[in-house]
């Protein structure tokens, strides 16, 4: 059986043609056309817009979404919220984390990231911030910013919405969205300091709508590391993607924060194209949200490319967190790696599939994918289904998945050194929590992030 | 005379509901080496584990005593912060959790409960530097996590340096001979030997005399279906080693000879 790359996430169009799905329909009136947009971006958002049109909701009945039930999201009344006052936005944001009975307080949140002060980019429900952001310690040959301010011999026209893999909820951001964040490196170019999206909906007490678009273009031999943070207050959903087109022989490290108020819902696509000799490695972090899906996607388009894949989902309470990824190689000797860790307590629920697709002419393939899952209480609930498809005949392939509790016999051996069964108990989380944390580029966040899990699941 | 740091008194504890102890009658005096001997089931280890407090044995009769305190309804931390060590047979390796952390964190822990400062990381380097020459360790191994790729003797190592920085009075060594090479035993009982002092007291179980040549004892007694059923000075060991257990299977209808000589 010869292996089908894309099919399997392009959605179903319904039965009998156009039938306009309410949701979307609904979502797409609130949405306002940018009319200073280039003509090509409006073509693209029509396009969209027409497709989405013969689209409709996923259901349980889709394989992709038979895990979770969306219809706490897609009966709700979503509407777009535009800029607010920026001023104090970030501390009135912290301060609202810090507020939160599950305790999500972390101690950069008061100054998000030093490291980055320079090379951040804030948007605010969609709509760039130029007053939050800085991008003066960016060196030359990097263009990082809106999209409208992109100068004419970039040609995003080429990059924006090319990625394989399309579905409803990509559609819907193409269709709807409005400002686009940009990071465009030069070929050659070497940025050592990471590039700070943060990405905030602060949709005051309206039900918030918003649709984040990041664009990155990583050119021939270049080299960045990308870290792109969601946040916010209140109910709203977020509809967000990514796009990665990573060239030959160039290296994107990325690091991707989902921490989105407890009340919100987020979907997220992050669509990586690769050429030959490339390298991308991304590290998820999934916190927040009441309801969170995250599509990772890579598609290695060149010989030995070398992808990545990390995650590290911490849902307690009733929070459903849903990752679905997508590995797809098709040239010979290409290498992935794939680490996704999960914490599950109190009525959560986690899921995973990741999906490795090998082409025939993918030979020499090097696979690992591991699902690791801490279930912390008896009312937590994960689903894991990892899943390997290989048509060539000469490859190194290996995946698995574990389900288990914090260990009786480390806890005794913890406390026999007198640690309380509470420390102990936290000792363990955090190890099983390091494997990925360890890997984040910056310590200022791999301490906010350890501290911020340790509050989160304290009872 | 010492002072007694340790007194089981007709202890009998179960696992899954059945019975592993069976009358267990134990003193140990403060600058005291004690042996437990016996073959593998007789009981040695799950008076380890009972005496260090494991959740999973359930003491349904008798008691221990130690420094005239009850323990039996004391948390593992609590017999561990008043100064209870047990050296693991087989030490769990934890990734994740640095050897530093884990070891500053246990350190600590103590301290709290002695209601003394904790210190802080730097002062704590300092300390546990001068502790890795107790077992002749390199410091790059408090970089690695917790007996995560340690060979065993590094484990039994490690065992030994938590408890030169605990500075437990009363030390179980749990077959910390079990799977050592000669250069290993050396290094881990000269590590013992160093730590011991006329405060402080030592229970080393263990299934083969060879240990008892470089940790010499005061008594040894010899387990047998959950009870010792002998006891005698160090020559026992040098008997068992030259007859074997089996020397025991004639005398254990015998009664009389249960917690007999100490």
């Amino acid at each position: 059986m010869a292996v089908q790359i894309p099919s399997t996430t392009v959605p179903k169009v319904s039965e009998g043609g156009v039938v306009e799905d309410i949701f979307f329909t609904a979502l797409l009136q609130q949405c306002q056309v940018n009319q200073a947009a280039p003509q090509w971006l409006k073509d693209i958002r029509q396009q969209s817009k027409s497709w989405l049109s013969r689209l409709s909701v996923p259901t349980k009945k889709d394989e992709d979404w038979r895990f979770i039930d969306l219809s706490s999201l897609t009966t709700g009344k979503f509407v777009t919220v535009g800029a607010v006052r920026p001023k104090g936005l970030l501390k009135d944001t912290a301060s609202h984390i810090a507020s939160r009975p599950k305790g999500y307080r972390s101690a950069y949140r008061e100054a998000p990231l030093p490291e980055t002060e320079n090379s951040r980019l804030v948007f605010i429900n969609g709509i760039y911030n130029d007053e939050l952001s800085n991008i003066t310690g960016l060196p030359q040959g990097i263009y990082v910013g809106s999209l409208a301010n992109l100068p004419n011999d970039y040609d995003a026209a080429q990059y924006f919405a090319q990625q394989p893999g399309a579905d409803a909820f990509t559609a819907l951001n193409t269709a709807g969205g409005d400002d686009v964040a940009v990071v465009w490196v030069n070929k050659n170019v070497v940025v050592d300091t990471p590039i700070h999206l943060i990405f905030i909906t602060n949709s005051g007490q309206e039900t918030g709508f918003t649709q984040p678009r990041t664009l990155v273009v990583a050119e021939t031999g270049s080299c960045i590391t990308l870290m792109e943070e969601y946040i916010g207050t209140g109910e709203y959903f977020t509809n967000a993607v990514t796009e990665i087109f990573v060239q030959g022989n160039s290296r994107v490290h990325h690091t991707r924060l989902q921490q989105e108020s407890d009340r919100s819902y987020h979907i997220g696509k992050t669509a990586v194209a690769q050429e030959r000799d490339s390298h991308y490695t991304i590290n998820e972090i999934n916190l927040g949200a009441k309801l969170c899906r995250h599509n990772p996607e890579v598609w290695q388009q060149g010989e030995q490319t070398e992808t990545n894949l990390n995650g590290l989902v911490v849902a307690t309470g009733e929070q459903i967190s849903d990752t679905h990824s997508i590995i797809a190689l098709s040239k010979p000797h290409g290498t992935t790696n794939q680490l996704h860790k999960c914490i599950v307590s109190d009525r959560a629920h986690a899921v995973f599939n990741g999906k490795v697709f090998v082409t025939k002419e993918a030979q020499l393939t090097d696979a690992t994918q591991l699902n690791r899952n801490l279930m912390l209480s008896p009312k937590a609930r994960v689903d894991t289904k990892p899943e390997l498809q290989i048509t060539a005949d000469n490859v190194k392939c290996a995946h698995g998945a574990t389900v288990s509790q914090l260990e009786a016999e480390e806890i005794f051996y913890l406390r026999s050194r007198g640690l309380s069964e509470d420390d102990a108990n936290q000792l363990l989380i955090d190890a099983f929590a390091a494997e990925i944390i360890d890997r984040l580029p910056l310590k200022s966040l791999r301490n906010s992030i350890t501290q911020t899990i340790e509050q989160k699941v304290k009872h | 005379m010492s002072e007694t740091i340790l007194s089981v008194r007709n202890l009998t504890a179960n696992v899954d509901g059945i019975p592993i102890l069976k009358g267990v009658n134990l003193d140990i005096k403060a600058g005291e080496v004690h042996a437990i001997m016996g073959r593998n089931g007789s009981g040695k280890s799950t008076l380890s584990k009972v005496i260090a407090g494991h959740p999973d044995y359930e003491v349904t009769g008798g008691e221990i005593i130690y420094q005239g305190r009850n323990l039996t309804d004391l948390e593992p931390n609590e017999r561990a912060n008043s100064g209870i060590f047990l050296a693991f047979q087989y030490p769990l390796a934890i990734p994740g959790v640095s050897n530093l952390d884990f070891m500053r964190v246990a350190y600590n822990a103590k301290r709290k409960y002695q209601g003394l400062e904790e210190i802080d990381t730097f002062d704590f380097e300092d300390l546990i530097e001068e502790k890795l020459e107790v077992v002749k360790m390199k410091s790059s191994f408090l970089e690695r996590s917790l007996n995560e790729g340690f060979s065993g003797g590094e484990k039994k190592r490690n065992e030994i340096l938590q408890m030169a920085l605990l500075d437990p009075t009363l030390t179980i060594l749990d077959e910390i001979d079990s799977g050592l090479d000669i250069d290993a035993l050396r290094i881990v009982s000269d590590g013992v030997n160093q730590l011991r002092t006329p405060e402080k007291a030592l229970l080393v179980i263990t299934h083969y005399q060879r240990l008892l040549d470089y940790i010499e004892p005061d008594f040894v007694h010899v387990m047998q279906e959950g009870k010792i059923v002998t006891s005698g000075g160090k020559e026992l060991a040098l008997e068992l080693e030259s007859r074997g257990y089996d020397f025991l299977d004639d005398k254990s209808g015998d009664k009389s000879t249960v917690g007999v000589g100490v």
